[in-house]
Order: C-alpha cells, then sequence, then structure tokens
C-alpha cells in the first residue's frame, strides 16, 4: 500500500446551523485521479475547498502529504493552524476555479508567472519559461501578452490551468471548471485536462458534472449524497452497475 | 464704500497669489497625509474583532460629525494644553493633521468601497497559489481595488482644496490669509477677496474636468471584459444540462 497523499478523517463541516458534510473520510493516493458528483448542495465542492484552505473544517482533520493542514503542534499539543503553518502545507496545492479568477489587472504571462516569483522565489527567467512551456501546452502560446477580457471563457479557463500548473503542484484541484462555459467551449477545456492527467504524475479530484468525462479519466469516482460518500468505486461500478437509488436517479437526470 | 478699482486689483493680485504656493503645498501635504492615514482606518476596520470595529465606527463618526474648523481649533490652540500627551505645533503642521485626519475619514470609506468590489475569487486564487497575506494586498487586491477609485479621490482632492482656506484662521498664510490682510490694511475686501475667488475658480474648475475625464476613461476600462470577476451568470445556467 502506497501511503495516501491526502486523507480525510472524520471530516464534518457545516455553515451556520446546516450541517454539509457530515463525516467524510477519504483517502487519495498520489496520482490518483477522483472524481466526485452529486447532487447541488450534497457538500462536493466543499469537501476541495476545505483541502485548497478555503473553508475550514467544523471537526476532524485533513493529513496532506503526512502533514495535518487544519491543526499544528504547539508544546505537544494539537492547536489550530495560523496562516504561516496553512502556508507551508498548502504549497502543494492547485486549484481551478469554476469562474476562472484569472487577475484581470495582469497579462495572461504576467497572470501565470506571479506565483512563481513571489511566493517560490523563482528566477524571473526560469518563470517566464516555465509559464510560457505551460501556456503552450494548454494552445494559448500566442496570447502572451493579452489581457483575461480578452480571451473567451474557454481559453481564460485554460489559462487557470496553466496558471496552477506553473506551481507544480502534487495535488490539482478542480472545482466544476467547465460550469460557467458555453456549450461548445467545454471540449477544449476538458481535451486539457484529460492530458495533464495522461502525464499522471500529479493526484487531480475533479468536481464536475461532465459524466462522460469522469468516466474517461477518472480512476475513482466518488456519490457523495446528504454529507455523505454514498458510493465510491471504479467508474464503470459507480456510474453502471450501482443498485443505490439516489444515484440511479441522480444519473438518470442526465441520460434524459 | 466706493466702488471696484483696477488698479486696486492689479496691485492686490501679486500680493495675495503670493500665498498660492503655501495653499497649494498645505493642499498637496493634507492630501497625502490623508490618502495615507486612509489606509490606516481601512486596515484598522479589516481586524476581526467586534470591539475593534465598533471604537473604530464611532471614532470615525465622531471625526465626521464636527466640523473641521473645531478640529482645527482643537489641534492648535487646545492640544498643546493637554496633560502628558499635549505639545504645540506650528500652524502649517495642524493645519495638515487636523484637516488630513478630517478628510481621511472619507478617503478610508472610499478604499473600503474599492476593496468590497474585489471579487472574492481573486482573495481566493490568491490563497490557492499560496501568496502571502501582504503579498495578497500588494500585488493582488490593491492594484485592483485602487484605480477604479481614483476619480472619486480625486473629487475628496478638489473638495479638500476647498477647505483649506479653514487654515487660515489659524494663521497660515495663505491666499486667503494674506488678502485678508491687504484688505484689511488698505480697506479694499472687494478686489482682494475677488482675487482668492478667482485663483480657486480658475484651480478648481479645470481639475473638475480633469477628473471626470479621469472617470470616463477608468469606466471604459473597468467596466467591460472581466474586470474584478464579472460572473458570467448567464453562460451558468446554459452549460450543464444538471438543473
Amino acid at each position: 500500500m502506497t501511503e495516501p497523499i491526502v486523507s480525510y478523517k472524520d471530516v464534518h463541516k457545516s455553515f451556520g446551523d446546516t450541517e454539509v458534510l457530515t463525516g467524510i473520510d477519504l483517502d487519495i493516493k498520489p496520482a490518483e485521479k477522483v472524481a466526485v458528483i452529486g447532487p447541488s448542495g450534497s457538500g462536493k465542492t466543499t469537501i476541495i475547498r476545505m483541502l485548497m484552505t478555503l473553508e475550514q473544517p467544523t471537526s476532524g482533520s485533513i493529513i496532506v502529504d503526512g502533514k495535518n493542514l487544519w491543526h499544528m503542534e504547539k508544546n505537544g499539543e494539537l492547536v489550530p493552524a495560523n496562516e504561516k503553518h496553512l502556508r507551508q502545507v498548502r504549497g502543494d496545492i492547485g486549484m481551478v476555479f469554476q469562474h476562472f479568477n484569472l487577475f484581470p489587472h495582469m497579462s495572461i504571462l504576467e497572470n501565470c508567472m506571479t506565483a512563481p516569483v513571489h511566493v517560490q522565489k523563482v528566477s524571473k527567467n526560469e518563470a517566464k519559461e516555465r509559464a510560457v512551456e505551460m501556456l503552450e501546452k494548454v494552445g494559448l502560446g500566442d496570447k502572451l501578452d493579452n489581457y483575461p477580457n480578452q480571451l473567451s471563457g474557454g481559453q481564460k479557463q485554460r489559462v487557470a490551468m496553466a496558471r496552477a500548473l506553473v506551481m507544480r503542484p502534487k495535488i490539482m484541484l478542480f472545482d466544476e471548471v467547465t460550469s460557467a462555459l458555453d456549450p461548445e467551449l467545454v471540449g477544449e477545456v476538458l481535451e486539457v485536462i484529460r492530458d495533464i492527467a495522461k502525464e499522471g504524475e500529479m493526484a487531480m479530484v475533479l468536481v464536475t458534472h461532465e459524466m462522460e468525462f469522469a468516466r474517461d479519466i477518472a480512476d475513482r469516482v466518488l456519490f457523495l449524497d446528504n454529507g455523505v460518500i454514498a458510493e465510491e468505486g471504479p467508474p464503470a461500478d459507480v456510474l453502471e452497475n450501482s443498485t443505490n437509488e439516489r444515484l440511479q436517479s441522480f444519473l438518470h437526470r442526465f441520460r434524459s | 464704500m466706493n466702488n471696484w478699482k483696477w488698479d486696486v486689483f492689479f496691485e492686490a493680485f501679486p500680493i495675495v497669489a503670493a500665498g498660492l504656493g503655501i495653499t497649494l503645498g498645505l493642499t498637496i501635504a493634507t492630501y497625502l497625509f490623508a490618502l495615507l492615514f486612509g489606509f490606516v482606518w481601512t486596515f484598522i476596520n479589516r481586524i476581526p474583532l467586534k470591539p475593534v470595529k465598533w471604537l473604530l465606527t464611532w471614532i470615525m463618526e465622531f471625526i465626521r460629525s464636527t466640523p473641521p474648523l473645531v478640529q482645527l481649533f482643537f489641534i492648535f490652540y487646545a492640544w498643546p494644553m493637554v496633560p502628558v500627551v499635549g505639545f504645540a505645533l506650528d500652524p502649517f503642521t495642524s493645519a495638515i493633521i487636523g484637516l488630513g485626519i478630517h478628510f481621511s475619514t472619507y478617503i478610508g470609506e472610499v478604499y473600503r468601497s474599492g476593496i468590497e468590489a474585489v471579487d472574492n475569487g481573486q482573495w481566493e486564487a490568491a490563497r490557492a497559489l499560496n501568496f502571502s497575506t501582504r503579498q495578497k494586498w500588494t500585488k493582488i487586491i490593491l492594484p485592483q481595488a485602487i484605480p477604479p477609485t481614483i476619480p472619486m479621490l480625486g473629487n475628496y482632492l478638489i473638495i479638500m482644496f476647498k477647505e483649506i482656506p479653514l487654515a487660515s484662521t489659524i494663521g497660515v498664510a495663505g491666499i486667503l490669509n494674506l488678502a485678508n490682510s491687504y484688505g484689511a490694511a488698505n480697506f479694499r475686501y472687494l478686489e482682494a477677496l475677488t482675487i482668492v475667488a478667482l485663483l480657486f475658480l480658475v484651480l478648481s474648475y479645470p481639475s473638475a474636468i480633469l477628473i471626470n475625464k479621469l472617470e470616463r476613461r477608468m469606466n471604459r476600462r473597468f467596466i467591460k471584459g472581466e474586470p474584478t470577476g464579472s460572473k458570467p451568470v448567464e453562460k451558468e445556467k446554459g452549460a450543464v444540462s444538471q438543473q
């Protein structure tokens, strides 16, 4: 057994009085591709947002590469993590958002260079090399000096992926990255994710509504329902052969 | 009283205009002070502690609800008499601090509105890329929050410029003060004060036009495209057939 790169242990999350996640236990192996599906409001986005430290779990712990994400040790006791600790642990994690969240005041190239230069303290030349290489990979090598508002949604999302990838994360999170796109632009974005997945080194967690796509690239599919992982397994098992009624009615809505 | 005399006007003009340097210098110094101090309000206000927020709101409300003239008098005449912490300040410095603090409360509001207009996704992206708190502000948030507020900040510059003559009441020798002295010495207030009015008009009117232009340019630049994360709500619905 390889050590998991991410491990959720009895993670709960409430927003006000509503408990969105009621006990998540989940191990993700290095280089594993996990797709998370489920009805809206089932907490699937919350799962990866907690890993990116955008939401704090109400209880439970998340271990990233052997390090406790939300807690740190102080005088032999576990105390809530401070910003410094969070910065140390989340350096291995990258995320792509539903609404891209590109920096509108920077060119495409600058969008992809700023974090390596300022966060990882890579030299400008090397950062530029990395950024250009990555932007070429996502098919935007000719848009380096354009600004985000000059791009289509699909192009913006590909820039967002390049921007996350230049940081060379060990874990990449995709939060419904095609949901804000016009249907005809979805394909180009999925194509890029497929390429990244093929390279295989990174663990990937994809929250998605694209069932076909999930079946294609995921090693494992999780069906989230009512705050728990209601069903999990290889794509074929979950998407085709499951007897879970809630899952079947959920999938049915996609086929019709 | 006798009527308008052009020879008096021309005699008084250089004497009054000599104070222009002081008036403009004070305006700029006070403005810079207010711009910097505005950040102090803005950042204290972001400390996530309720008592700090209440105290700050109360202080800002207090400063805004008292006339700047009273604040000016307080700093110049009363502050030196405050035990332990009080000390005397010259008129120019008193004016910078008094008017600067007064206007910084408004400037702080402008910053706050600018910062709040930055989409939450920008904060999240900065976090996901592991920027430090400082880098988040200097590289991501402020470069987006401040430019759209430049026209508003410019308006405050003009408003403040017009309040600067208050400093003459504590003896700063700006144009109003000089015009007053000239009027008193020669019993010719009409020409002297007309000159003051003209100088203010000549300086603030073009500035107002300039700021107006700037505002239109900023609007064009920031409203189209994906400014601080305009959410493509329409697209969202059409994209995936789930809902």
